[in-house]
């Protein structure tokens, strides 16, 4: 779960528990709505991810326990489903939904979720590499063509496919994700320890692209199974690879040939993708 | 006997409230035992957990924190913390349904007994002494290799309503067996933590 953002900088008192832990939180990445902590749970050699959505002082005290209160429920909810279901994605440890102020804090509380640590790069360190490493193959045979060589094509279609395989089983389930990104996607590695951050930087070696790809932060998530929410997922998505990953936007052809692959009622959702194409995310509400 | 009661220090609690936990096979007096929680006998005050609804440690630790974070916040459900932690094991919100399912009867043999120390005066060695005398059975080590050879997995996948998962079998190859265990645990602790969302 590494996201390059700063960590938080604010002082913040956590609600309890957390309040007064003797146990480490170590801050991953804050945003607008939650901040992520890497801490252990139920036993000290438990690695655990904890999201705490603070209260928000300009919202009125009701609403923002309301909204607080659905929304981290709602997150929890979706990830209980998906790990019945057998879906990649990081279990729930823990939750208090209730709004517990920290007592000797500065007044403000929060509500908290706990859920399993998923080791591994996210797929945009993947392919961020991945593509630093073809352009400096590029640079060494002094072609300034932007061909892809057979055998690292392949290579990263094997993990477009599984990124399709993975979104397909998520609505499947009935769930939407709501915030698909590469930054959103872990590639967990099937041995523990097998990650390769001493070779982070190194172009010359093409990233590993073993494993299994694990699903995070379901803060936008919510239950459906139609075919428009389930093509806007996909249209995010394939925008966040136009947009992030060029020279991996290519093969994004493959994500939609494993999520065709992975359930029956694939057929009619990318069917829908290519209206949603044409319009954008957001329906027209002319009419 | 009590030889093997353990202190438990569970991340994120206070660690003025230790958890101590013991496991027995067994168990003689389970009646008795009973009985001492019915007349709510003070002296007697213990989460007694019918072990065959154990899956794993971390099953039990996360009824714990559950009901340790419960009463910290002042919000039990139940009479005190012992019985919330095994209200907290159930998944649903019926506190006499989930003693009925996890807590103990007549016919229990393997005991898990879990006492958090509310009071400075609860310590190891008064819990250890107490058990010692009052549980009639063989204390075993209250690890997930005992646990496993009691888990009554038929029942424990009923109370969570997840018939639906593929069963834990021991004859599988190990590595199925691995991940099946691990997927209904993972399903269990979830919907330990999601009890009471409305």
């Amino acid at each position: 779960m590494t996201k390059s953002d700063p960590p938080p900088t604010t002082s913040y008192t956590p609600p309890p528990p957390f309040s007064n832990t003797t146990t480490p939180l170590i801050p991953i990445y804050q945003g607008a709505e939650a901040h992520l902590y890497k801490t252990t749970f139920l036993t000290p050699s438990t690695p655990a991810a904890l999201k705490i959505r603070p209260s928000k002082p300009y919202r009125h005290p009701i609403l923002d326990r309301r909204l607080t209160r659905a929304r981290i429920l709602q997150e929890a909810r979706c990830l209980h489903k998906l790990v019945k279901e057998g879906v990649s994605v990081p279990a729930v440890l823990g939750l208090d939904w209730e709004f517990s102020a920290s007592p000797e804090g500065n007044g403000a509380g929060g509500s908290w979720l706990v859920m399993e640590w998923v080791e591994g790069p996210v797929a945009r360190v993947v392919l961020e590499r991945w593509e630093r490493h073809i352009k400096t193959l590029g640079r060494n045979h002094g072609s300034q063509s932007q061909d892809v060589p057979g055998d690292e094509g392949e290579k990263v279609r094997g993990l477009m496919r599984k990124i399709g395989a993975a979104v397909g089983s998520l609505h499947k389930a009935g769930v939407i994700h709501g915030d698909l990104t590469t930054s959103n996607l872990i590639l967990r590695p099937f041995s523990p320890g097998a990650s390769t951050e001493s070779r982070d930087e190194d172009e010359q070696v093409s990233p590993s692209m073993e494993g299994e790809i694990v699903m995070i932060d379901f803060g936008l998530a919510s239950q459906s199974v139609q075919d428009e929410d389930r093509a806007v997922d996909l249209y995010v998505l394939e925008r966040a690879f136009g947009s992030s990953h060029p020279r991996t936007e290519p093969f994004f052809e493959e994500v939609l040939v494993g999520y065709r692959e992975s359930y029956k009622g694939a057929g009619p959702a990318l069917k829908r993708l290519e209206d949603v194409r044409m319009r954008g995310r957001k329906r027209s509400m002319i009419g | 006997m009590s030889a093997s009661l353990e202190t438990i220090d569970l991340p994120h609690l206070p660690s003025s409230l230790a958890v101590h936990v013991a496991l027995y096979k067994d168990v003689q007096n389970a009646s008795y035992l009973r009985q001492q929680l019915l007349s709510a006998n003070a002296d007697f005050e213990y989460a007694f957990i019918d072990a065959a609804m154990v899956m794993s440690r971390a099953h039990v630790l996360s009824a714990i924190f559950r009901a340790v974070n419960d009463y910290s916040n002042e919000r039990l459900k139940s009479r005190n913390v012992h019985s919330e932690i095994v209200f907290s094991l159930s998944p649903t919100n019926n506190i006499a349904d989930s003693f009925r399912k996890f807590g103990i009867s007549d016919s229990t043999g393997s005991l898990l007994v879990v006492k958090v120390a509310v009071t400075p005066e609860i310590t190891h060695g008064s819990v250890a002494a107490h058990l010692a005398q009052h549980v009639q059975g063989s204390s075993i080590p209250f690890d997930d290799a005992a646990i496993s050879q009691i888990s009554d997995f038929a029942k424990i996948k009923k109370a969570y309503k997840l018939g639906s998962l593929p069963s834990p079998a021991a004859s599988q190859a190990n590595g199925a067996h691995d991940n099946e265990k691990r997927r209904l645990e993972l399903s269990v602790l979830g919907a330990i933590a999601l009890r009471g969302a409305t």
